[in-house]
This record gives C-alpha cells, structure tokens and sequence, in this order.
C-alpha cells in the first residue's frame, strides 16, 4: 500500500518501541488515562504541522505559524475583552488567522519572493505585534466552555464519562484525516505534489501556480487559529509569547514524516505518525522527569539521524563512487 | 554590468535612512548625538556584527546557519565553565578555546551538510536544539553568575585601546578580514561563485565541498567568539543565553542587502544592516516608544528590504538567457 511506504514503517516501529519499552519500564505508561494524557501533548502542534506538510510539499515554508497563533489568541482574548460572545471571538481568532496567511502568500506570490525570507520576517512582525498589544500582561478569564474544548473529552461533550478520548486529539483526527483525503485523494492533492517538483512546469502545464501557494498560506493561518483556540482553551490565558518556538517543531514534525524539505514528496500519514513518535516520547520522557531542554535536545538529534541515516544506508555508496567519478 | 550602480545605490539608501533616523532623534533629544551613545550603541552592535560576518558567508552560498545563536550559548557557557574551573587559566587559551569550539560545532553542521547532501536550514535546525541541550547538559542547568565569571572574560570587552573598547576592536577587525577574504581571496570568491551557481561552480572545478566546509566552520568560529565576548560583556551564562537572536542575525544580513538566494551581498552592506538595527534598538527607548516595538519594526524592515531586493535585481536582468523566457513566465505568473 502506498500510504505505508517504507520509511512510514519504520515509524510505526518506532512508535510501537517507545510504547513497549516505556510502557515496560514506567509504571501506569499504558493505563488509558496516560495514553489518552500523552495525546494533548501532541495534537495542537500536528494541526500547525499538516499545514505545515502542505507548504514544504508545495516547495514553501511558514516559518510565522506560531507568530500566528500568538497572534490569533490575542485577537480572541480582545475580542472577549470587548464583551464578543464566544461564537464571535472564534471568528476573530478565524480572521486573524486567514489575514495573516493572506499577507504571507501575497507577499510570496505578488512580490516573488523566497517564502522563507518572507516568514522570517512575519515571523517578527506577528511576533513584535503582540508584543506591542499585551506587553508583558496577559489575558485570561476564558469562558469555560473554551477550557472544555482544550482540556475535556469527548465524553464530556457527549455526556459520557467513559470516553476518554481528549476533544484535542478528536479534531486533529478529523482534520488530518481531510488534509490527508485531499493530498492523497483529489486533483488538487496531486497538483501540489506537483508544483513542488516543479514549480515552472506545473506553471506550463496550466495549473494556476501562485493561486495554491497563496491558498496554502492561507490554509496555514486557519489551522493556526485552530491550534491557538485549542492552545488558549487549554492553558486558559494568552501571552504574547504563546507557541513560541512552535514553527521548529512543526518542521521537524514534518521532516521527520518523511516530507522532503526541497518540495515534492511527503505524506499526510508520515506526518501524523511522526507526531504521534515525538508526542508520545516527550510524554514519556516528561513522565520520566527529564527536562524539557534535553527533549528538545534529543528531538533535534533524532531529526538529524531520521535524515542521515537513510541516506548513508542507501545512497552513501553512490554519493562516494559519483564523488570520485567527478 | 546594471548589477554593481543598483548595488552602490542600495548601501547608500540605507546609509540615508540610517542618516536621516540618527538626525531625526537627534533634533528630538540631542542626546542621541553624543559620542557616548554612539559608542553605546557601537558596543551593542559589535557582537552582532561579527556574527553577521560568519552568517553572510553561509547566506554566500545559499544555505544559513540558524544554529549561530546556539552555538554562541554553548561556547559561552563552555568557556565560563572552564574559567570557573581553572582560575589559571591564560586570555590567549580562553580564546583559542573560544574559537576552536566553535569552529567544531560550525564543521560539524558544514560535515553533515556536504557529506550527506542535506539542506543547511533543517541540519542547523537540528543543530541548534542539540547545541542548547548541551548547554544544559554540560551546566546541568546551573547558571554561571557574576562572581563565577573568569576577570579574564569580563575584562575582556571592557578593555580599552586607543580610547575605544575592545569589543569593537574584535568587531572591526573580523569584518576587515571578511573583506579581506571576501573580496580579495580566491576562497571567498568562489563562495559568491557557488551562490551564483551551484553547477557551475562545480563545473569550473571549485572544490565545492571544501569551500562549503570553509563557510560552515567560519559562521562557527565567529559564533564562538562572539559567545566570549558575550559572556564576558552580560557576566552571566545559562541555558537560553542569547535564545532566538539567529533571527536577528539573518534579519541584519537581508536588510543589508545579502540575498538569502545566494551569490549576492557586500560587507558594507552588512555592516550597514547592523549599524541599521544598532540604531533602531538604541533610538526606541530614546523617543520613549515601547521597546516592544522592536520585534515588529525589525520584521517589517526585513519584509520592505528583501521586497526592494527583489525589485531591483529583477530590473536589472541577472541573466542573458531569461530576457527570452521572461515575458512569457511574468505573463503567466501574475
């Protein structure tokens, strides 16, 4: 099966590695409760991380998601601030989201230029925006419907105690399911595949090119609004450094999904198993009480080796041999 | 032969903003217009400049180096560390250390880039989380304060010569030798070569891995000795030393012209991206706007300068052979 290529299956082993040797070595590892716990570790960075998937197939970067998402928990608690219901700060937080994965593409599309130098720069500017707006504040006091949808369960919204499942991980379900059914299922799936091969083909070939690059920005802000109504639900407050440093692990979600950096090839299902690999390996490391610097510490190795190793095993041979041949 | 006058005229634009910036603060406070602000703010700059020297060669040849900041923080630290450990120790093997350990880790990210065939922004990516978990790791999460820090490491930029500290001493000395190497050697040359045109490069017979190296292992070196001097002006070492300023680094190159496509920026240009920022950060609290404002300002200069940048190379036409296509491709693109 196409969706199960090989380096799919080395995470899947990886993944059933860490659930056997952690759930082998730690106490309560493997109680529902944990396994339900270790998901909200992971779901609101593999919303930000599909987006991602889909720009860095594309041959794009958004390097500003999490600015956004700063950005797009502010615009909810202002709008709260302002007496807006909750259905109405949903939609600030929508809005915020879209027109800063609007400004994102237009920039790349109307003025051609990289859109990692252009997300760089947003990426100070979201970020810089709401710092100027809270300073060194912080808004809570979060209609409790909103810290439902972060902390609760699907069983609290259906009235049942037994399930478990966190409403968090319920909605990157969902989601990574359509991404994955429109990547992997619709013309235009196989159309950003292409345009990430090659960009001037695709352009000759009559796709309208900058039009999907400039709806992938902005599908990036959506899901970045997403993630901060989750995020903001689950920790009840806004700051303006919220998510920082999200847009790196994002990226390294997406790498280590097997997605190519240069564009072009990728899947829906690498990307979700790698956040369910990290999400589930910081839990347990957390559960082990290991700080959260040398988890980041190991998580950047792991990128490192889940990108060298493949190469060495299969094309180190070759790479010497063109080497010496030029 | 458009190339060089629209280059000229990009240094001396930002020559004229920062001109006009320094002059407008100036007529509201003159005190912005003393030569102890100047040199305030020169002092500030100075580590930035030096890391932008490094960071502009890596840029040179379409990669980046975000791992600069991390790097800084771990040689900082391992340097603190080792003055804490050894009271003895001597200034010339405080900053052969320095420079060596940084050096190390720039190769490092330059051996995995070259040897593996690996994009630069996902290995430093990489690299820059496992350099701050080694800080971590070698601190054991400790800081190293004040009364800890080797009077070697504090004196070291405090010390003047000439009647100017020596921090910017070190700054203006690595950016001649970046001119020096850029401008007048062959290695450098053909950084700007391999930027220009990978292929090529290669197939005028650069030795593209070497020179590769070479650029990952300068951003490196310089890092590392930006971090003792960083330590040594701020007196203290921890973990998130100096967390996130890659990006400051990156947004004084493309401000100063460096493009992040490769084979195009000057030194003066990058001097003049960070003398840009120096300004900015020290005119903020002056004219009393929030120095929230900093963040914000610096992405929205970043964003109105690669715009520029791309206007003016695409007026000038880099290449013979796409005057053809471009009608075409410009029709289609917009």
């Amino acid at each position: 099966m196409k969706a199960l290529d090989t380096w799919e299956r080395v995470l899947i082993a990886l993944i059933a590695l860490v659930y056997l040797a952690f759930g082998l070595g730690i106490d309560g590892f493997l109680s529902p409760f944990a396994l339900a716990d270790s998901t909200t570790n992971m779901s609101e960075k593999a919303l930000i991380a599909l987006a991602m998937a889909l720009l860095v197939i594309a041959g794009e970067i958004d390097l500003s998601i999490a600015a956004t998402m700063a950005l797009c928990s502010l615009a909810m608690g202002f709008a709260m601030k302002a007496g807006a219901s909750l259905p109405l700060m949903l939609l600030a937080a929508l809005v915020t989201g879209v027109a800063c994965g609007a400004l994102n593409g237009w920039l790349v599309t109307r003025w051609r230029l990289p859109s990692i130098v252009v997300t760089i720069g947003t990426l100070s500017l979201y970020r810089g925006l709401a710092q100027v707006a809270l300073g060194d504040q912080a808004i809570t006091g979060y209609p409790e419907r909103l810290s439902t949808w972060g902390n609760g369960t699907l069983g609290d919204l259906l009235g049942q105690p037994g399930l478990i499942v966190p409403i968090e991980f319920v909605v990157m379900a969902v989601m990574a399911l359509g991404v994955g059914l429109f990547l992997h299922r619709t013309v235009h799936g196989r159309r950003i595949y292409a345009i990430g091969a090659n960009a001037t083909a695709s352009q000759f070939s009559g796709i309208a090119v900058n039009r999907y690059r400039w709806g992938l920005f902005i599908f990036a802000g959506v899901m970045a609004a997403l993630a901060a109504v989750l995020l903001t639900g689950r920790i009840g407050s806004t700051r303006p450094n919220l998510a920082m440093g999200w847009e790196l692990e994002a990226v390294t979600i997406v790498i280590l999904g097997g997605v190519a950096i240069e564009g072009g090839r990728g899947s829906i299902v690498g990307t979700v198993l790698a956040a369910v690999l990290l999400g589930s390996f910081t839990f347990a490391l957390g559960m082990l009480n290991v700080s959260g610097i040398v988890m980041s510490m190991i998580i950047g190795a792991l990128l490192i080796i889940a990108m060298v190793l493949p190469r060495w095993l299969k094309f180190g041979g070759l790479l010497r041999w063109r080497a010496r041949g030029a | 032969m458009t190339l060089a006058p629209t280059r000229v005229r990009r240094e001396w634009i930002l020559t004229a903003i920062i001109a006009v910036i320094v002059l407008g603060v100036g007529a509201r406070t003159p005190v912005f217009l003393t030569w102890r602000n100047a040199l305030d703010t020169g002092n500030d700059s100075a580590i930035l400049a030096i890391l932008v020297m490094g960071q502009m060669a890596v840029l040179l040849t379409r990669g980046v180096d975000l791992s600069a900041a991390s790097n800084l923080a771990l040689t900082g630290m391992l340097c603190a560390l080792a003055g804490k450990a050894w009271p003895g120790i001597s200034l010339p093997l405080l900053l052969v250390l320095a420079c060596g350990v940084g050096a190390l880790l720039g190769a490092l990210n330059g051996w995995l880039i070259t040897r593996f065939a690996l994009p630069s922004i996902v290995v430093t990516l990489g690299t820059m989380s496992v350099y701050r978990g080694a800080i971590f790791v070698s601190s054991r999460g400790a800081w190293v304060s004040d009364q800890d820090i080797h009077p070697l490491i504090k004196g070291l930029p405090r010390d003047t010569l000439l009647g100017l500290p020596m921090l910017l001493w070190f700054a203006a000395g690595v950016v001649a030798l970046a001119v020096w190497l850029l401008r007048w050697r062959r290695e450098g040359r053909e950084l700007y070569a391999y930027g220009g045109n990978p292929s090529a490069a290669l197939y005028a017979g650069i030795p593209v891995r070497r020179r590769l190296m070479l650029a990952y292992t300068v951003s490196g070196l310089l890092a590392g000795l930006a971090g003792l001097l960083w330590v040594g002006r701020y007196s203290i070492a921890f973990t998130e030393l100096a967390s996130g300023y890659e990006l400051t680094v990156i947004a004084a190159c493309v401000i100063g012209g460096v493009s992040i496509g490769g084979g195009v920026g000057t030194v003066a240009g990058a001097v003049l991206g960070v003398v840009f920022i120096g300004v900015i950060n020290a005119a903020l609290p002056v004219i009393q706007v929030s120095p929230f404002w900093q963040q914000a300002i610096a992405g929205f200069v970043i964003l109105v300068s690669v715009a520029l940048n791309a206007r003016s190379q695409r007026q000038a036409g880099r290449q013979i052979l796409e005057r053809g296509h471009a009608p075409g491709t410009q029709g289609a693109a917009a």
